[in-house]
Parts: structure tokens; C-alpha cells; sequence
């Protein structure tokens, strides 16, 4: 009797046992049957990627039958690519410049030839330097040379902590540079005048923002042209202006695949797709929307208007690409950590 | 000898001029020019400093009226943040509460060497930037880290999810209890509890029914102001969260999140949130205590 | 008494001593102490020199001079006024002085990142206060004055919160012995009361000046950031850290770590020796 009270304590041990173990494996089903991808991007694109992830998802559904879900996390590219160095799990990483791919590849992480791995250097969608004046450019704002003028204040976050800041700041070097009789000394002369009238080195784009736009501190603000736009829609059509200078650089943010997760998640075919739907007329008229310069001709074309021609140079022609501009210029030490040499 | 000198706390430097002889006209209270005065500083100083700012925050909040205010909360990416928030106190504030008032007892009922250190050892996360607190667990636990490589292999995540972000927040509000309970059981001496001892109550018995009663408020502050900051932390939580939207974002980062997209309004509302919870605690407590101790005779 | 007598405590009849600091310390080295260390130990993969280097270059050292300096600043007003509200708050009665007593408790409730875009507002050109400021020539955000004032928000709880609890056990008896002494209110607060706040005092604007000089999320939005004028310490480690140079990042961390912990220190021990000399 003591026998099969025992057992019978044991049996309802075991059935406890296994209905939880059916429990969980049925829950477990049920997480893998939804694949999930986790992009890591940088701040300026949450409204693009809202939309394209939404795209996306629908496309693959249709082609696959598989229900896709897609976390997105946002901000300052820098720590973004910190984050996924230090053990964030993405499996894309969609970011404001190559360098911080490099450095997430130089880790181990990716393979070092990312870049080649998609059409035009991986980036799908590009975008330029502009200046966002206010209502009536009341300052007479022009071009980059207008920038040094004595008495006019620059809005632009620090390249330091933002990479945006980066392209602005690369933009007006190479506008110095390509003046006739333009050369490195100029160059370094014009850019240190451009940040002796930056009142403000806000950590971020769009802290930047907030404060040409919300607390009025600044004539021009240096900015993404998609942010420019955005800042207008959103926050005051009859208050501000776009000025396009004569010349600025490409800006090209790169997207690609995290190999170590990708591969230890299983989720390499999937996020590969996601990244090559990018360069699908569909996709890149989301881009456009949103703002993004598009890479397709036929696309670009529909929205010519929207995106006035600029002369465009790139950093590969002009600094030699990512891999030496940023040691130059932005390392610890670097040229514009000597703009602000204390003054002795 | 010592253990006296510890009874005697209440024997404080009277002053020198003690022996003049209008000794009943000597005032007991402040006239009421001071009082006034002192009362308007204190209020001015509060409210440029705290009120205005809390003002700012509510206007923004309601700029966009009742109807949006509340909008703001029934986003998924909201509800997400607020019930990751709760999770993240619900565990901190305990465990806080539980080494807060271990680590009093040990400080003010003892006497021992290297107390001042210790007490300045508990103290330090205070110190500790923001930036500072979340990095040393990505120091620690991240993927270039001493236990990252090992915590991979296991398939165990602790930085950029949930763990990262409770043990983040239990450093930064580590010493909130504590700090409360000190001051307030050094001013308050042994003499107490060493009476119960003596007459034969065991430790658990003196702690409940000596010591306890005599800091409850003070121990109760402690608690809601470790669960204000262990909610509104945001730079040491920022740092570890990952900002995944909907899984890692706690209130604040989700603040900062709508701030980012312009939405205003919407991320005050959030902040506001936050104030009127620490606020409403904290009137709920202090009418407590005035009713509880009306009771008493 | 189970715990072996210890040459380095005093005896004590009441029980709990082994149990309660073994837990402290326990929990302490795990939470506190040892993340702390592998901070150390990863700016100690730098060497001497290039530690030294890296928190000696103009940058860091005004970066550091900005952030404890304004911190002391900040933490002597807040010393100062906490006081004055404390004592308010404890000793007078007006209408709605509950909901102030709670007020005091926003900053820690308030993430810093909301607290610094609201004071930002506030003290912006356009702004409540800034347009007030603005006439007078007085810029308040983006600049020095803006990190004082944010500082000044972040700190003010911690000097309230250790004197109050302090000041309401204060035994009205000594005060009334003092006053029936002869002594006027000048002096009976000066040396009666004073005295016992001290402690109290000393610890809260430890506090306050420690939690200001690592303080982030509230001053980058105020600062303006600018290089060697309004670039806190923590902003440095922040740029170091993107930098991928987390060696780099780290020293800095250590050596304001170091000179918190300090003083801090120098506080604590200068509160017990106050401590004792009061018990006479």
C-alpha cells in the first residue's frame, strides 16, 4: 500500500513532469515558428525603417509563407555599434558610415570584405550635407564659404559622438579643398573657422535638431538632407528653408549582415533578403519617401524634383575612404581635436 | 568605558552662554519676520529649481490635450516600457530594501574598524557616472568581456536584456536605503536595543519590535525613493539596454525614443508619468504618517 | 555570542554583528565592488604611462576641472538652501507643505535626460526664465551656468533627505534647555543644533557633490558640449568609449572615481570624528 502511494506520488510527479515539458515545447514551437530579425541602426532612420520593415515583411510572407517579425533599436551609431560589438545580437546592422561596420568586422564579428558584399559599397540608399536656414534666410546663406562669415552660428552636433557630424564636417573639408588653390593647410583653416561659429556640440542628430529648432539658438544647421526635410514636415513648414550648397559629399550609410549571429541564430537567408529587398524598385521608393536619396535610376527620376542635383564627392575620392579618415581626423588627438587646442 | 560613551549620545555642547540671567525671556522659536523669510527662500529656491521644470514638463505633456495624453500610454511600445519598468523595481527595490537595513544594522549598532571605509564603500555608486555603472557590467558580462565569451557559449544573455538592465538598476539605487536608515539609527544610538537585549529578547525580537517601529518612516522613505530612481534611471540602463523597441526599452528610454521621433508631447506625457507616481507616493506616505501618528497618544 | 570576540570591534550585548556584515559585504563585493574592479583592471591594461597620458591631456584635465568644480559649486549651494528647506519643511507649518515635501523628490524620480531637456527649455533664449535672463545678458543654457543649474536640480534631494529625518528626531529638549540657559536662537542654533546636523549635513552634500560630478544625462543637454569650456568628464568617456578606446575610457572613469571616493572618505571619517567629539 505504501508501495503504490508512493508510486502513485511519483506517477503524478511524472505527469506533472510531462505536461510541462509538452508545455514549454509547445510554447518553444511557437517563439521559432515566428522568425525574428533585430536591425541595429542609427538614429536618423527609425520613420525609413518603420516603413521598409513593414514592406518587408509582407513581401516575405507572400513568398514564403513565414511570419516575420522585425525589433528595430535606434541610436547614436557609435554606441549602436558598441553595443552590437559588446554582445547585442543583430542580425543587421544598418549604420551612418562604414567605420563602425569596420569596427564591428575588426572584432571578429563580420567578414572584412562586407562591403563588397552588396551593390554600391552596401549602401542602398544615400544622402548629402544641406543647411536648414530659417523662414526667408534672413542671413543670406548660401554656401559653405557663407558659413565663416564673422557673427553667423552653426548648428551641428559633435563629430565625436555622432556620425552624422562626421559627413558634415568632411563636407566642408572638402569643399575648402576643392576651391582653386585649395589645399590641406586651407582646408584645416576653413573647417576651424566653421566650428569657431558652432556655439553648441549637441552628442546627437537630432538633439541638434531640437535645438535650431525648438530652443532657436543658431542661423544654419548643418544636416542629413533626409533629416532636413523631416525636421520641416514635422516640426514647422513655414519656419525654416533648405539651402543646397554647391558642393557636398555623398553620404553613404552601409547596411549588412552580422555573420556570427546571423549564422548562430539561423537566420542568414532570411536577413539576407531583407538587406537585397533594399534594391527593389518597391523598396526604394521607400527610401525616397522617406527622404534617402534612392540608387535606382528609374526611381530617381520620379522624384527628381525632391532632390535637387548636387555636385557630389565621395570620401573614397576625396580622404581615401573611411579607413583613413577617421585616424586624421577624428582619432583621440586628431585634426579636430586640435581645433580646440586650449590657448597658450 | 566605550559602550557608554555610545549611551550618552544625547549629551550635546551647551552653549557658553548659558549662565546670563534673562534665561525665561530667551526665545525657543524663530520670530516671524524669519520664519517668513526662511519659509519664502525655501519655496523660491524649490520652485526655480524643481516646481518650474515640473511645470515644463506637464505643459508639454498636455500640450496637445487630455485625449493625446492618455494616447500616449496605449501604445504597445509604451505598455512594453511601463511593465518592464515595474519588473525591473519590482526586483531592485527589494533586494535593496533587504541589504539596505542589514547593512544599517551592522554600521549603527556596532562599533568596528573600518566603518568609514565601509560606509564610504556603499556610498560609491552615488559617485559612479552614469555612464560609468553600465559599462562595467559590459565590461563584465559583454561579449569582450571576462564572462562574455563563456556566457555566449551557454547561451545565457545578461547585457542588451533584462538582466543587464535589473542588475544595472540595483547598482545605481544600491545605496538608497541604506544611506536613509544610517544617519537616522546612528542619531537614534544602541541604547534602545541594548536595553531589550538585557532584558531578554533575542535579536529578531529587537529588530521587530524596538528597532523597526523607530525607523519605519525613515525606512519607508528609503524604500519609495529607491523605486523612484530604480524607474527613472535612465543613463546606466541606457547603457545596457540595447534599446530593442518593445523588449529592452525601459520608461525613460522610451521617453528619449519619442523625444527623438519629435513626439513631444508624447514623451513628456511618459515623463509625467513618472513625477506623478513619485509625487503621489510620496503625499500617500506622508499622510499616513500624520495619521498614524495623530493615533498615538 | 556565537561570532569569535574580534580584536577590531568593540563588544556589544546586542547580537547580529557576524550575520549582518557578512551579508553587507557580500553583496557589496558582488554588486559593487567587483564590477568596479574589472574596471580598474581594464584601464590597467594601459600601463602607468599611457594611464597617466590619458588622464593628464588639456582635454581631460578641463574636463575634469569643469566637472568638479561645478560640482563643488553646485553641491554648496544645494548645502546651503537644502538646509533652509529642511528646516522649513520640518519646523513650519503651511498649507500644501506636504505636496512640497514630496517635490523635493523629483529629481530622483525624474529620468536626467527628461529633467535636462525641461531645464534646457526653461533657460533657453526662449525660454520662461532665459527670456528674462536674455535682457540682462545672462545665458544660462549652453553654457558653465547651465551644467551649475542642472547640477543644482540633480543634487538638492540628497541634502534635504539626510538632514530632515535628523532635524524631526531632533529631541526638543536640548533646544529648550538651551534656551532657558539664556542662550538666543542665533545661538542656540549655531551651537546646539548645527552640531547635530553636521553629520547630516556634511554626508548630504558628499552626496550631492559626488552625484554631480559623474552626472551625464542631464547636462549634455544644457551644456552646449563645447571643448574645454562646457565638456564635462563623463562626455569625455562617452567620446573615448566611441572611440572604441575603452582603456582610455576607463582611466578617466578611475580617476574621478578615485578622487570621489576621496573625498567622500575624507567626509565620512571627518562626520565620525564629529561624532565623537559630541558625545564628549
Amino acid at each position: 500500500m505504501i508501495r503504490s502511494i508512493i508510486l502513485s506520488s511519483d506517477r503524478r510527479r511524472f505527469l506533472f513532469g510531462t505536461l510541462s515539458a509538452v508545455a514549454l515545447a509547445f510554447a518553444a514551437s511557437a517563439v521559432s515558428a515566428q522568425t525574428t530579425l533585430l536591425n541595429v541602426s542609427y538614429d536618423p532612420t527609425r520613420e525609413l525603417y518603420q516603413a521598409f520593415n513593414a514592406a518587408f515583411v509582407k513581401d516575405w510572407q507572400q513568398k514564403t509563407g513565414q511570419k516575420l517579425t522585425i525589433q528595430q533599436s535606434h541610436g547614436g551609431a557609435g554606441s549602436q555599434a558598441r553595443a552590437v560589438i559588446d554582445g547585442l545580437e543583430a542580425d543587421v546592422v544598418t549604420l551612418a558610415l562604414a567605420y563602425d561596420i569596420d569596427a564591428i568586422a575588426e572584432r571578429g564579428l563580420l567578414s572584412c570584405d562586407w562591403q563588397a558584399r552588396l551593390p554600391n559599397n552596401s549602401s542602398p540608399y544615400t544622402s548629402t550635407i544641406v543647411f536648414l536656414v530659417r523662414k526667408g534666410n534672413p542671413k543670406g546663406i548660401k554656401d559653405w564659404n557663407d558659413l565663416v562669415k564673422p557673427g553667423i552660428k552653426i548648428i551641428t552636433p559633435n563629430p565625436k559622438t555622432s556620425g552624422g557630424a562626421r559627413w558634415n564636417y568632411l563636407a566642408a573639408w572638402g569643399y575648402a579643398l576643392k576651391q582653386p588653390g585649395g589645399d590641406e593647410t586651407k582646408a584645416r583653416d576653413f573647417v576651424t573657422q566653421i566650428y569657431r561659429n558652432v556655439p553648441v556640440l549637441d552628442s546627437g542628430a537630432r538633439g541638434s535638431t531640437t535645438t535650431f529648432v525648438q530652443r532657436g539658438i543658431g542661423d544654419v544647421f548643418l544636416s542629413w538632407e533626409n533629416e532636413a526635410f523631416l525636421a520641416i514636415n514635422e516640426l514647422g513648414k513655414d519656419k525654416f528653408e533648405i539651402v543646397v550648397p554647391s558642393l557636398s559629399i555623398l553620404a553613404e550609410p552601409p547596411v549588412t549582415v552580422v555573420d556570427k549571429v546571423a549564422d548562430k541564430k539561423g537566420t542568414r537567408a532570411v536577413a539576407e533578403a531583407y538587406l537585397k529587398y533594399w534594391y527593389t524598385p518597391e523598396a526604394q521608393e521607400i527610401a525616397a519617401r522617406n527622404y534617402y536619396r534612392p540608387r535606382l535610376a528609374e526611381v530617381q527620376a520620379r522624384h527628381a524634383e525632391q532632390f535637387p542635383t548636387v555636385k557630389l564627392f565621395t570620401i573614397d575620392e576625396v580622404f581615401g575612404g573611411w579607413a583613413k579618415a577617421q585616424p586624421t581626423h577624428f582619432a583621440e588627438g586628431g585634426v579636430f581635436d586640435q581645433i580646440y587646442k586650449p590657448a597658450r | 568605558m566605550l559602550v557608554e560613551a555610545q549611551t550618552s549620545d544625547m549629551l550635546l555642547p551647551i552653549p557658553v552662554a548659558a549662565a546670563r540671567p534673562q534665561a525665561a525671556l530667551a526665545p525657543r522659536e524663530e520670530s516671524p519676520a524669519v520664519r517668513l523669510a526662511l519659509t519664502a527662500v525655501a519655496l523660491a529656491f524649490l520652485g526655480l529649481f524643481i516646481v518650474l521644470p515640473l511645470v515644463v514638463v506637464f505643459s508639454e505633456a498636455l500640450q496637445k490635450g487630455a485625449a493625446f495624453y492618455f494616447s500616449a500610454f496605449a501604445e504597445p511600445a509604451a505598455t512594453a516600457a511601463i511593465r518592464l519598468t515595474l519588473l525591473t523595481a519590482a526586483i531592485a527595490v527589494p533586494v535593496n530594501l533587504v541589504f539596505g537595513v542589514t547593512a544599517a544594522w551592522a554600521i549603527t549598532k556596532f562599533e568596528f574598524r573600518g566603518k568609514s571605509f565601509l560606509i564610504t564603500l556603499i556610498d560609491l555608486p552615488f559617485s559612479v557616472s552614469p555612464v560609468i555603472s553600465g559599462l562595467v557590467f559590459v565590461l563584465l558580462f559583454g561579449l569582450q568581456g571576462w564572462l562574455g565569451p563563456w556566457l555566449a557559449e551557454n547561451d545565457i544573455k545578461i547585457v542588451f536584456a533584462v538582466p543587464g538592465i535589473v542588475l544595472a538598476t540595483i547598482f545605481v539605487t544600491f545605496p538608497f536605503v541604506a544611506r536613509e536608515l544610517i544617519p537616522l539609527m546612528q542619531e537614534q544610538g544602541t541604547a534602545e536595543e541594548e536595553a531589550a537585549i538585557v532584558l531578554g529578547a533575542s535579536g529578531w525580537q529587537t529588530f521587530w519590535r524596538v528597532t523597526l517601529p523607530n525607523i519605519k518612516w525613515g525606512l519607508l522613505y528609503g524604500v519609495l525613493l529607491c523605486n523612484a530612481r530604480a524607474m527613472g534611471e535612465f543613463g546606466a540602463v541606457s547603457v545596457v539596454s540595447g534599446h530593442i523597441r518593445g523588449l529592452t526599452n525601459t520608461m525613460p528610454l522610451h521617453i528619449e525614443i519619442l523625444y527623438n521621433e519629435y513626439n513631444f508631447a508624447a514623451a513628456f506625457a511618459v515623463a509625467s508619468l513618472l513625477a506623478l507616481l513619485a509625487l503621489v507616493t510620496l503625499v500617500a506616505k506622508s499622510l499616513l504618517e500624520l495619521r498614524l501618528d495623530r493615533r498615538k497618544p | 555570542m556565537t561570532t569569535a570576540r574580534l580584536t577590531w570591534r568593540q563588544p556589544s550585548v546586542i547580537p547580529g554583528f557576524g550575520i549582518t556584515l557578512g551579508v553587507t559585504v557580500t553583496w557589496l563585493s558582488l554588486i559593487v565592488l567587483i564590477p568596479l574592479a574589472g574596471l580598474f583592471l581594464k584601464s590597467a591594461t594601459l600601463g602607468w604611462g599611457k594611464f597617466f597620458e590619458a588622464i593628464t591631456s588639456p582635454r581631460v584635465l578641463a574636463a575634469l576641472e569643469i566637472s568638479f568644480g561645478i560640482a563643488l559649486a553646485a553641491a554648496t549651494v544645494n548645502a546651503v538652501f537644502g538646509l533652509i528647506v529642511a528646516w522649513v519643511l520640518v519646523r513650519y507649518d503651511f498649507p500644501g507643505r506636504r505636496v512640497v515635501d514630496a517635490i523635493v523628490d523629483i529629481p530622483f524620480a525624474l529620468p536626467t535626460a527628461v529633467a535636462g531637456i525641461a531645464l534646457t527649455a526653461l533657460y533657453a533664449e526662449n525660454g520662461w526664465i532665459g527670456g528674462l535672463l536674455e535682457p540682462l545678458g545672462i545665458r544660462v543654457s549652453f553654457t558653465p551656468l547651465g551644467i551649475f543649474v542642472a547640477l543644482i536640480f540633480i543634487g538638492l534631494p540628497f541634502v534635504v533627505r539626510t538632514v530632515q529625518p535628523v532635524l524631526e528626531d531632533l529631541e526638543p529638549e536640548i533646544e529648550e534647555a538651551a534656551a532657558s540657559l539664556g542662550a538666543t536662537r542665533r545661538q542656540t542654533f549655531l551651537r546646539v543644533i548645527l552640531p547635530t546636523l553636521f553629520p547630516a549635513l556634511a554626508t548630504g552634500y558628499a552626496l550631492a557633490f559626488s552625484r554631480a560630478v559623474g552626472e551625464y544625462g542631464s547636462v549634455i543637454f544644457i551644456a552646449g558640449n563645447m571643448p574645454l569650456v562646457s565638456e564635462i568628464a563623463p562626455l569625455l568617456i562617452v567620446i573615448r568609449l566611441n572611440e572604441f578606446a575603452y582603456a582610455e575610457a576607463t582611466a578617466i572613469a578611475v580617476a574621478m572615481l578615485i578622487a570621489s571616493f576621496a573625498l567622500l572618505l575624507a567626509i565620512n571619517l571627518l562626520q565620525r570624528w564629529a561624532r565623537s567629539r559630541g558625545r564628549g
